[in-house]
């Protein structure tokens, strides 16, 4: 039979013949039926809580080397994931057929797996009365983003003017590179809560890769953009500008020499200089590590964690910024939470299991990579806020130190030691940078850094990056103003 | 996943309908059912059932299109070849990638064989147990906060519009164990261990219990260590971590995009210490996961990258052996661009040595265990890289934890430093490899 919302209760064998025909290439209301009578077959079963996500994802890359198009890659992915609660303990169960067979089959092994039985035939299965549709979907013609994207023409025209433009620009090229991706995610998630919702997404970045040698001398310096919501991201990209910033770049770190080891204050720079905050303190405050932990903040919400210099954010709510979401993909609204006020710890990212575990109620921060991944507490658009020093100030303060102006990856430990590789750094003398430096790596421990953190500048600046943790790879905004640190340990020869 | 003879049999369909003369597809299915547990209790069951197929496509002009989709039906199999064909037109023109010439050549017969998936609540009930193994290890070992056991059963195809057409199927299983220390006054220490086999059953999960308690007791009494340069001694897991972070050295596409740091002329050329020698040998028994063909269907093989330190080969694709004159070596990911990888890496053992290659009598060498964040400190196309890593500075024979450091050098120089291999191999998950002595790099320790 063909199915719609019952007036009386299912029993489970309607349910072995049942059949439904939601769109099939839309996450629209149709798909309420089928998904309210899973949910309901889920909570029938014995599990607490029960969650459905779906998604399509229409994905393309495209690669300009020196001056030829040599990859365009388009990726088509659907999926469902299932989560199932029983207890303290979850279940999440992933499969490539969106069909209301596929789905039921997903659900029942992960019942399987929690070890919930399937009751008689005969038992009664009240569906989930769901929620009407709350669909971010709607909202900002992001029905029409898909269709408004560049072309692959565009894309391949844009990237070889780009990189002619850097060709231009740099001294010593050996290898150039433009680079763009478009990620375009529809999602739909169902709960046992009543949670019906979609979203649609749009991401992108562009950026340049630019490596430069001479003899034994070599730098290579990359540089990314990211955006959600413009499909004109790409064409109004000012690639000039990029060219310029990571041209000078390069040949200012050729002839660098190798940083000295050792302990120094340090200037960091906003922008990417943030990924010290997202990787010392950020992950730290993720539910996750408190599950496990893993982090020296867990019992110190209200306490003093940090500079009373320092206040710091965790948002998805910034303009077209690359980790802005309308809703999670537990579909909760995103939010603005305050992480750290003037040093003393204010809140925890948490997702619906965080909150389950620890107390710490959601902030709509609930994220994975796909549907392949159950959703964890993860960071949004990170950054410290902004201080009362001008940058001018902030390098007077030091007699002999490092400028870190462009930061590269980093990560962080269970013990809480973290670790940056710094792609471009200069030698401060006196307040005055005078030389460049190559191979510094900044290392320490997250509740003694965020303590030497002693003066942030007026400017601050967001950057786009990718943060992968345990639900996978997400996009995720950096930031912070110029910040001064008052000790660090930088490794290198 | 359908059959790959049916999705053959689909793919010839649908490209006769959209007069497509030219494709090939590589496809996998992976089954899968991972377990977390925390204090004694289940915390997280993952199963998931995937497919993909990645679908290229050449046209008119023999310009290349690529498409990869999770939609293996017939309708996501005409999407995928429909898009591909359009995103052809965009293809390079000069050295388009072509099938490998050695597609239908016969794979290396590999004694395989697989493992039924165990039930869930025995993973769990093993990992339950092994969690307890190591917090019974030591009083200090307050928790193993990263664990795990995954199982998983991968089917993969590669096929062709001219005939070609293999599949192979395998089983794995994996454990990790992470344990982590508190102390009153300390800082918290950790350290883990990990071991992957065919299943379940063959899995060495008290060997890995063992090594996770035995790795993580003895970070427990850590000391500074003054910045400085060392004599180091490379880890199995640790050398070759290094090996691949800069495999760009033996990486033939890298080459031709000149983001390498070999040329193509550096073949026959002292790029280490006569001392070393490195295979990459997919087939080598001790690999699990041995796969006889590459993401373009050639058959994978046994292959010389440094000899006594002589640089030997690389590794290449079908394209970047055509283009360089060369053989395909099976090291290809099939994609839009072909990328090449290192497979299983060999490091063959030195000979004996006298006391001053001996650990336990060694005074002043740092013994590098595990190292960390490669993807943030390693400068791949500058040959540099600057570490975290897990450690023990070496006193009058005895071990001593290092408490937080970074390692710092050159990776073209560290070869050539190397001033011994020990006789005795050890096996990885990704490869095997004597411990390697390096006679100085910059150490780093935390103020």
């Amino acid at each position: 039979m063909t199915a719609a919302i019952f007036e009386q209760p299912l029993r489970l064998e309607q349910i072995l013949s049942l059949s439904y025909n939601a769109t099939p290439d839309k996450f629209d209301k149709t798909w309420k039926a089928p998904l309210s009578t899973l949910l309901g077959l889920g909570r029938a079963v014995g599990a607490d809580f029960v969650e459905f996500f779906l998604e399509r994802k229409n994905y393309i890359s495209c690669l300009a080397e020196d001056d030829a198009i040599t990859s365009i890659s388009p990726s088509l992915v659907s999926g469902a994931g299932v989560r199932v609660f029983k207890g303290s303990s979850d279940c999440y169960v992933s499969t490539n057929d969106l069909s209301f067979e596929g789905l039921k089959a997903a659900l029942e092994k992960g019942l399987a797996i929690m070890g919930l039985e399937m009751p008689d035939s005969t038992a009664s299965v009240p569906e989930i009365n769901l929620e009407p549709l709350r669909d971010y979907g709607l909202g900002r013609g992001k029905d029409n983003w898909l269709a408004s994207c560049p072309s692959m023409q565009t894309m391949g025209e844009v990237l070889l003017e780009a990189n002619a433009a850097l060709a231009e620009k740099a001294d010593h090229v050996q290898a150039r590179r433009a680079a763009y991706f478009r990620d375009c995610q529809e999602v739909l998630v169902a709960s046992s809560d009543g949670t019906f919702a979609r979203d649609i997404r749009l991401t992108q970045s562009v950026g340049f890769n630019l490596l430069c040698a001479d003899g034994e001398h070599r730098s290579s310096i990359g540089e990314r953009l990211g955006n959600t919501g413009d499909p004109s991201f790409l064409t109004a990209w000012d690639y000039s500008e990029t060219a310029e910033k990571v041209a000078e770049a390069a040949s200012n770190m050729l002839y660098a020499d190798y940083v000295e080891s050792g302990n120094y204050p340090i200037i960091m720079a906003n922008h990417f200089g943030g990924v010290i905050f997202h990787e010392a303190c950020g992950h730290l405050l993720e539910t996750t590590q408190i599950e496990k932990e893993t982090t020296p903040f867990m019992n110190k919400k209200g306490q003093k964690v940090a500079h009373e210099s320092l206040t710091a954010w965790d948002e998805g709510l910034s303009t077209e910024a690359f980790g802005t979401i309308d809703m999670d993909d537990e579909g909760m609204p995103v939010q603005r939470t305050l992480l750290i006020e003037n040093g003393i710890l204010k809140n925890f990212i948490s997702d619906r299991a965080g909150e389950m575990r620890t107390g710490h109620p959601r902030t709509g921060s609930g994220r994975r990579q796909g549907y392949t991944h159950a959703a964890a507490s993860r960071m949004r658009n990170t950054y410290i806020a902004p201080g009362e020093h001008t940058v001018e100030e902030l390098f007077a303060s030091v007699d002999k130190g490092i400028y870190c102006k462009k930061m590269g990856g980093g990560s962080v430990g269970p013990t809480g030691q973290f670790n940056f590789a710094v792609d471009e750094a200069y030698l401060i003398e006196d307040g005055k940078i005078t030389k460049p430096l190559k191979g510094a790596t900044l290392i320490g421990e997250a509740t003694g850094i965020m303590n030497k953190i002693s003066m942030c500048s007026d400017d601050i600046s967001l950057a786009p990056g990718f943060c992968g943790s345990v639900s996978g790879s997400v996009y995720v905004t950096v930031g912070q103003p110029h910040i001064r640190v008052d000790d660090i340990t930088v490794g290198g020869r | 996943m359908a059959k790959v003879q049916t999705i053959s049999q689909q793919a010839e369909a649908i490209a006769q309908k959209l007069n497509i003369a030219k494709y090939d597809i590589y496809g996998s299915s992976v089954d899968e059912t991972s377990v977390q547990v925390d204090k004694g209790k289940p915390k997280q069951v993952k199963a998931s059932n995937r497919s993909s197929v990645i679908v290229r496509v050449w046209n008119d002009q023999n310009q290349i299109g690529v498409t990869s989709t999770t939609d293996v039906d017939e309708t996501g199999l005409e999407m995928a070849l429909k898009t591909a064909y359009e995103a052809s037109s965009f293809g390079v023109k000069e050295n388009a990638p072509d099938f490998s010439p050695q597609a239908k050549e016969l794979t290396a017969e590999v004694d395989f064989t697989k493992s039924e998936p165990a039930p869930v609540p025995e993973l769990i009930e093993t990992l339950v147990d092994a969690e307890k193994g190591v917090l019974d290890s030591h009083e200090a070992i307050a928790s193993v906060p990263y664990n795990g056991i995954a199982q998983r059963e991968i089917e993969r195809f590669y096929l062709n519009s001219e005939g070609a057409q293999r599949s192979e199927e395998r089983t794995y299983a994996s454990v990790y164990l992470y344990g982590k220390t508190e102390q009153e006054g300390r800082k918290p220490r950790a350290a883990g261990a990990m071991r992957v086999k065919n299943g379940l059953a063959q899995l060495e999960v008290s060997d890995c219990v063992k090594e996770a308690a035995e790795k993580t007791i003895s970070h427990l009494d850590y000391e500074k260590i003054a910045s400085g340069k060392y004599p180091v001694v490379f880890s199995a897991e640790a050398f070759l971590s290094l090996l691949g972070a800069f495999s760009n050295m033996y990486n033939a596409q890298n080459i031709l995009d000149n983001r390498s740091l070999s040329t193509a002329e550096s073949i026959g050329t002292q790029v280490a210490s006569p001392l070393l020698s490195v295979y990459d040998d997919e087939l080598h028994l001790e690999n699990v996961s041995a796969e006889t063909f590459d993401g373009e269907g050639t058959p994978t093989r046994r292959l010389a990258l440094i000899e006594k330190g002589v640089l030997k080969n690389f590794i290449h694709s079908a394209g970047t052996a055509k283009r360089m004159n060369a053989e395909p070596t099976g090291h290809a990911s099939i994609g839009a661009k072909v990328s090449i990888g290192l497979n299983y890496i060999e490091v063959l053992p030195g000979e004996s040595a006298d006391d001053a290659y001996q650990l336990d009598k060694a005074d002043g060498v740092v013994l590098i265990d595990d190292l960390q964040a490669l993807h943030a400190g390693v400068n791949a196309l500058q040959g540099s890289f600057s570490l975290p890593f897990d450690g023990w500075l070496i006193k009058d024979g005895k071990r001593i934890s290092v408490e937080s450091a970074t390692v710092a050098g050159d990776f073209r120089q560290v070869l050539k430093s190397i001033e011994h291999i020990e006789p005795e191999a050890e096996t990885t998950p990704g490869g095997i490899c004597p411990r390697v002595w390096i006679s100085e790099l910059s150490i780093t320790g935390e103020a």
